[in-house]
Order: C-alpha cells, then structure tokens, then sequence
C-alpha cells in the first residue's frame, strides 16, 4: 500500500483508496445536485405565473418527485458520506476506511441506482409521479408503470447506505489511533457515528415498504389495500418511520461540520462539547418515537395527537443545546469572515428558522391548517438547504485547500455566498406566506391571489441556482490555478488530526498511527 | 517499517466491488422489467455477473486471510461489520412484524367500526385470521381478495420446525465448541448436521406452503393474512436459505482445513446469522402461528 495512485480512469474505478472514493462520492453528488437543481428550476419557471406555461401537470407531477428524489438520495447523501470518507481517517488518525473494498462498492452502486432512477423519466409512462414520499395508493393502484424501477432503484441506494454506515462504524469503533478516546472525537466523526446508527436502523424500514408496493402492484398482497384488510396509512406510519429518522440522518453530519467550522474562525474551542456529543445522540434516540407528526391529518386518535406534538416538541431542546453552543462558541470569539465561516454562520440563523417554523407545524391543530401547504415546503428547505447544503458547501471551502494543496479565491467564496444566501432566502421566505394563505403544495397551477410571491419565489430559486454555477467554477478554478498552500495547518485557528499532515494530504497518510494526547 | 505494514491491511485497489455493483444495477432493471412482465434476460444476466464476482471477492478475502495478511485489529472489522449488518436485517424483518401488529390492532378493528361498516364495508367483522375480507363482505365470491378457508395448524409441522431450528442452532455451538477444543471430526460432524437441519427445516417449509396453496385456500392474495403470513415466513425461509448456504460454504472450508481455534472468522460469522435466523423463528412462530391461530 505504500504506492501511489494508479494511473487514468482505472484509479478511480478500482480504487479502495478513502480520499479516491470521498472525491468520487462528492463529484457524484455534485452532479445530482446539478441535476436535482434542473429539476427544480423547471418546477419554478413553470410556476412563475399561474396557468400552464411550459410542462404538462403530468410532468409537472414527475417533477416535484424527482426534485425531492435525487436531492435527498443523490446529492445531500451522498455528499455528507464523501465528507465522511475524506475526513474520518484523517480526524481518528486511520490509514484508511476499515472496509476499503466495500467502501468502492458502496460507491459504484449510486450510478447505477440513479441511472435507473432517472431513466424512468424516459419510460412509457414516465417517471414517478408521486411525490418523493411516495404515498400508498398513489404509488401503488395508481403509478405509472416505471413504479417497478423506482422500487428497485430505492432498493440499490438502500444497500449503498447500509454498506456505507457499517464502514463508518466499524472505522469509528476500530480504527482510532492510541489515546484518540470516543470522548476526544471531533464532532464530525460522534455526529457521524450516530448517523450511522440511524441508517442501520432506518433503511432496511425503507427497503421493506418498498417490498411491500412491489409485492401489492405486482403479486397480488393488500398491504395497503383495505379490500384485503390492509390499510394505505400503514404505508405512512412505516414511510415516516424511515423518513423522520431520515431528516436526521441528513442533518446530523451537518452539525458536525458546523461544529468544526465554528471554533476555527472564532478562535476558541468548541463551548459544551460534551452536550453536543449528548445533544446529537438525544436528537437520534427522540428521531425514532416523533414520526407520525407528518400524519396529523390522516385521523389519529386524539391521544396520539397529543403524544406525537409534545414528543416533537421535545426536539427542539436538543436542538436548542446545539444552536445556544454555536453561539457561545463565537461569543468573545476573535471572529474572522472567511466563506465556510460565512455559511455556517448563515447556517446557524437560517436552520433555526428552520427549527422554529419546524416547531410551528409539530402543533397539532395548527398543523391541520399547514399542512401539505408551502409553509411545509418552506420550513425544510430553511433545514435542508440552508441546513445541509450550506453546511456542505461551507465544508468544499473549509476542506478544499487541505485536499488539492490550493487556496480558493477569498473574494470569489464570497460573491458565491451572497448571491447564495440572497437568493435562497428570496427563493423561499415568500413561500411561507404562500403557505399560510393556503396555497398547497405540488400543484402545477395556483389562484391568481398568489400570483406576486410565486414571482419573486422564482426570481429567488433562478438567482440560487446561477449561484451554484459559480460553486462550480469557484472549485475548479481552485483545483486547477488556485493559489498553492503549503502550511499543515491551513487556518491559523484551526485543530485536530487533519491539520497535522502535509498540505495536500498525501496519498496514504496515517499508515502508522500517530500519538494522541 | 515492519510495523507500518502490519498495523492494518489496506487491500490493492481492486476490480471486484465495481463489477460487484455491475451486477447489483443489472439484477435491479432487470428484476424492474422481469415483473413487467418482459423477459428475465438481463436480470439473469446480473444474477450470474453478480454470483461470478462474489465468489471471486470471498475467495480472495479467503487466500489474504489464508497468506496472513489479517491481524486482529482486520478481524475486528469484520466482526463489527457481521454485526451490524445482522442488525439491519433485524430492522427488515421488524416492518413486516410491524405490519402484522398493526393490521391487527388498528387497521382491522377501524375496517370493522360502524363508520367504514356503514360506508364501504357492509357486514364486515374483524377476525383474526380474517376467513372473510372486507372485500369478500360486500361482493361475495366475486372478491378479488378471498380470505384463506383454513390456515397452518401450528402443533404440527411448524412445531416441527422449531424443534428443528432450535436444535440447530444447539448443533452449530457444538461445532464451535469442538472447533475451539480442536477436536476436528466433532467440528465437522456437527457442522454437517446443522446444514442437515436447515436443509430438512426448508423441505418442510416448501411442503407446508404446498399444503396451503392446495388445500387450504391460504395464499398470497388471500387479503392481509395470506399477505403477513407469506411475507414473513417467506423472507425468513429465503434467509435460512442464504443461511445454509454459508454454513455449507463453511463446511467445506472446514474440510479443506481452513479454520483454527483462533482463526474461524469465516465460520463465526456464519454461525452468527445462523442465530439471528432461528431467534426470528421463535418470533414468527409464537405471533405468525400460535397467536395467529
Ligand atoms: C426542531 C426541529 C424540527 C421540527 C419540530 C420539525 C417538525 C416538522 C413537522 C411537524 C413536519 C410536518 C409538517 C406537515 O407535513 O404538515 C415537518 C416536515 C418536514 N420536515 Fe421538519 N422539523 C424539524 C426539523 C427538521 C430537520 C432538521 C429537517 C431536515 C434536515 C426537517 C425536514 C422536514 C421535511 C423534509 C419535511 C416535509 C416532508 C414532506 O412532507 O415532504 N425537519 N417537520
Ligand atoms: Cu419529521
């Protein structure tokens, strides 16, 4: 192993290398990034004005599913595990992934997955149609018939995540240098950890539901048919139970990132590390026992009403210890602004935004009102785009000099960030008054009340995604003709194992363990 | 440097894992296309693409740890990476228990309330196991979904296979306990027997589900009891398939001489499922058949 590279494609299709395949992993969620994005500016350029301009509500329909589909599974994903890739060896001190075999193999099925995934769109039919939650019996009775390759599809990606999670545990658990203890882990890697756990837990749910559509469509069960005895809403608790859990499993690592991003450019060590280390593991454990507060209107008994409000309410203590040490972190801190220190900065603003509307929708009987309108749409992209993807670009800027030995341009980061953050918040603070005056969401047309705040929506969500053309370059331009870096320790401010091995980390690093006090 | 190489295995890169997810992605769409009802060509095609590579990656997995290349802190990899992927399959297994818990708890009891009786399902009546759907209530014979006339008695054959099951897993800790002895007829003897059971547990199964297509009017679309109750032993008896396949796999191995006191990963791992699936029995027996029943 004490070799380089191999030369060509070959490198990078036979690679076991965790720095080959954190790359790969993050090219690939680039560009269903990219392609999610398309997705998503087809939805907003047709609903810029009411009435049908461009696509047929049919497409429209296949739109909305693939948008939430290929970003939740292809691009945030898949992102946080090339992070997760890059950065754990190098933070616990590893020569690499515990499994590194498996590690490409968990790779190499995305493509495929997502080939089949977006070749539906081409089939007799077309593509899903039925919102990524893929509610029974809208996926079941009444899909088109490319709902078999969907299911197959979400069975691919679910074996590339279970594989995924097993490495990172069996990484975190085995492979940390001497004295590197459980409770001296950076954040990143504890978030991680419980990550994992939750994808253990949760993807075989998914696997499961989607067994049972395949078995209702093609074989003749009633799972969620109620002609046989079986119940659609069964096909919600068990979606939900995977999809509550799931919201975290995406936000997780995002803390982690921001918990590292925060005490470099303040200066200052993380404030609380140990309630983050607990906070993140309340959040995990209370993820499993709040799903049904994506059901308040399918008629739940009272008493689960009750049950499921309080106990989503509860999250936001947890979450609350998290946002209270951010800040306490950066309190007296001697701050600098750099790009990742601008994004978790927004991050931190923007996911509490987030949190709250969050808080907002778990009140039951408020929630009869909001739900299934843009106030919902609103609130997760406040937590899963300002949330997790600006978590995840902050983490590009951070890291990036660390692995390509280049400096990206200062002033570039910044105009990123601003036509970014400028262009989210245009894209999706007006979608919360949408919401509250009752415009519902995955429709392809609205009433003319809502005319003016699905205009500026647009103009926001076209500024957004020119923003992430300019990402794109940012990172090339780096990569390729980007300032050289040659300093271990690329930000004065910065700690940990990482910032210990040579600028660009080289091929192999860790081969012995380094000593940990 | 002696123990810069020796602190951890980090393989070559390899061609394996990608012609291994080549053949997950061709048996996806072609499983996708088979139940279309198009041919099953390219799903075969993975299917053997797939089988192909894995013996070849088990086999190389198999020489490293034969030529030494495995220290402990590799096998504990392993270890934890069984573990957990026994855990996942846990998970699998608790949504289609899940399923049957709340069919028969509250989406059942809500199909027999005087609103949905009322409405939609004149006549219906709650039962388990359901004889008459919801469907059967209203149209009759004329339903799609026509409720099982009789089910598994579960004092029989059932009873029978847990007896079987249990016992073997008794049988495969012998194996172990003669394998750590280094007592190696005791360990293949056993090892033989297990696989025996879990063959003849299988037999039994597939006359069961005979019975219950020819006989008793229990299947798959036999409404939501046909439905838990093919699903459930159904992905069960796939897994004690896969299980006895890798106890076979071991078996071999351990006539070949692949494993010592110390060194039966390969074999543990084996045995470890081997568990998991019979603790799943005990599950499906008591909620499946005995309160079931
Ligand atoms: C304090 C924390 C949070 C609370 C109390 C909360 C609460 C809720 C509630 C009650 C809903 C259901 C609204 C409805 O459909 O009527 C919801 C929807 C949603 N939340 Fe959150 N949430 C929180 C944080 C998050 C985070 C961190 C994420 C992801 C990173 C997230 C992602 C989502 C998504 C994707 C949906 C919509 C799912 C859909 O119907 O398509 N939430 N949230
Ligand atoms: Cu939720």
């Amino acid at each position: 192993m004490a070799h380089g590279p191999a030369k060509g494609i070959k490198r990078w299709l036979f690679t076991t290398n965790h720095k080959d395949i954190g790359t790969l992993y993050l090219w690939f969620s680039f560009a269903m990034f990219l392609v999610g994005g398309l997705f998503a500016m087809i939805i907003r350029a047709e609903l810029f004005q009411p009435g049908m301009q461009l696509v047929t509500p049919e497409f429209f329909n296949q739109m909305t599913t693939m948008h939430g589909l290929v970003m939740v599974f292809g691009a945030i994903m898949p992102a946080f595990v090339g992070l997760a890739n890059w950065m754990i060896p190098l933070m616990i001190g590893a020569p690499d992934m515990a499994l590194p075999r498996m590690n490409n193999l968990s790779f190499w099925i995305l493509p495929f997955a997502f080939l089949i995934l977006v070749a539906t769109l081409f089939m007799e039919g077309g593509g899903p149609n039925f919102g990524w939650t893929f509610y029974a019996p809208l996926s079941t009775t009444y899909a088109p018939d490319s709902v078999n390759y969907f299911i197959f599809a979400i069975h691919l990606m679910g074996a590339s995540s279970i594989m995924g999670a097993i490495n990172i545990i069996a990484t975190v658990l085995n492979m940390r240098a001497p004295g590197m203890t459980l409770m001296k882990m950076p954040l990143f890697v504890w978030t991680w950890l419980i990550t994992a756990f939750l994808l253990l837990a949760v993807m075989p749910v998914l696997a499961g539901a989607v067994t049972m559509m395949l078995m209702d469509i093609n074989f003749g069960t009633s799972f969620f048919d109620a002609a046989g005895g079986g119940d659609p809403v069964l096909f919600q608790h068990i979606f939900w139970f995977f999809g509550h859990p799931e919201v975290y499993i995406i936000i997780l690592p995002a803390f982690g990132v921001i918990s590292a991003i925060i005490p470099t450019f303040s200066r200052k060590p993380l404030f609380g590390y140990s309630s983050m280390v607990y906070a993140t593991a309340a959040i995990a454990f209370l993820s499993f026992i709040v799903w049904a507060h994506h059901m308040f209107t399918v008629g739940m008994p009272l008493a689960g009403e009750l049950y499921f409000m309080y106990a989503t309410m509860l999250i936001a203590v947890p979450t609350g210890v998290k946002v209270f040490n951010w800040i306490t972190t950066m309190f007296r801190g001697a701050i600098s602004f750099e790009t990742p220190m601008l994004f978790a900065i927004a991050f931190v603003i923007l996911f509490t935004i987030g949190g709250f509307t969050g808080l907002m929708l778990a009140i039951a009987p408020s929630d009869i009102q909001y739900h299934d309108s843009y106030f919902v749409v609103a609130h997760f992209h406040y937590v899963m785009v300002a949330g997790a993807v600006f978590s995840g670009t902050a983490a590009v800027y951070y890291w990036l000099p660390k692995w390509c030995g280049r400096m990206y341009n200062e002033t570039m980061g910044k105009l990123h960030f601003w036509i970014a953050f400028i262009g989210f918040n245009i894209a999706f603070f007006p979608q919360h008054f949408l919401g509250l005056a009752g415009m519902p969401r995955r429709y392809a047309d609205y009433a003319l009340q809502f005319a003016d705040w699905n205009m500026v929506s647009s103009i926001g969500a076209f500024i957004y995604g020119a923003a992430q053309i300019l990402f794109l370059y940012n990172v090339i331009a780096t990569i390729v003709a980007g300032k050289p870096v040659k300093e271990a320790k690329v930000w004065e401010g910065a700690e940990g194992l990482e910032w210990t091995v040579p600028t660009p980390a080289p091929y192999h690093t860790f081969a012995t363990p380094p000593a940990v006090k | 440097m002696a123990s810069e190489s020796n602190y951890y295995y980090v393989p070559e890169s390899s061609k394996l894992p990608i012609f291994t997810a080549l053949g997950m992605g061709l048996c996806a769409y072609g499983a996708g296309s088979w139940v279309q009802g198009h041919s099953p060509m390219v799903f075969l095609i993975g299917a053997v693409i797939l089988a192909a590579v894995l013996w070849a990656w088990f086999g190389a997995v198999i020489r490293e740890n034969l030529a030494g290349l495995y220290n402990e802190r590799v096998e504990r990899s392993f270890v934890w990476g069984m573990s957990w992927f026994i855990f996942s399959e846990v998970m699998f297994f608790a949504v289609f228990f899940g399923a049957l818990f709340y069919v028969r708890t509250i989406a059942l009891p809500e199909l027999g309330s005087p609103l949905e009786t009322e409405l939609l399902w004149k006549g219906f009546e709650p039962s388990w196991p359901l004889h008459v759907t919801p469907e059967m209530a209203v149209a009759g014979e004329a339903a799609k979904f026509k409720g099982p006339r009789e089910i598994i008695d579960p004092w029989h054959i059932p009873l029978i296979n847990t007896i079987i099951l249990l016992s073997s897993s008794v049988t495969v800790h012998f194996a172990h306990t003669a394998l750590k002895n280094a007592n190696r007829r005791m360990f293949i003897g056993w090892l033989a027997v297990t696989v025996l059971l879990g063959a003849i547990f299988l037999g039994f199964q597939i006359y069961e589900y005979g019975e219950a297509y020819r006989h008793l009017g229990l299947t798959l679309n036999a409404g939501i009891y046909g439905t838990t109750f093919f699903m459930l032993t159904g992905f069960h008896g796939a897994h004690v398939t896969i299980g006895t396949f890798m106890l076979l796999v071991q078996l071999v191995r351990a006539i070949k001489g692949h494993f010592s006191a110390d060194n039966c990963f390969g074999f543990e791992a084996s045995s470890w499922y081997w568990h998991f699936v019979d603790v799943v029995w005990v599950g499906l027996f008591i909620f499946v058949y005995v309160l079931g029943s």
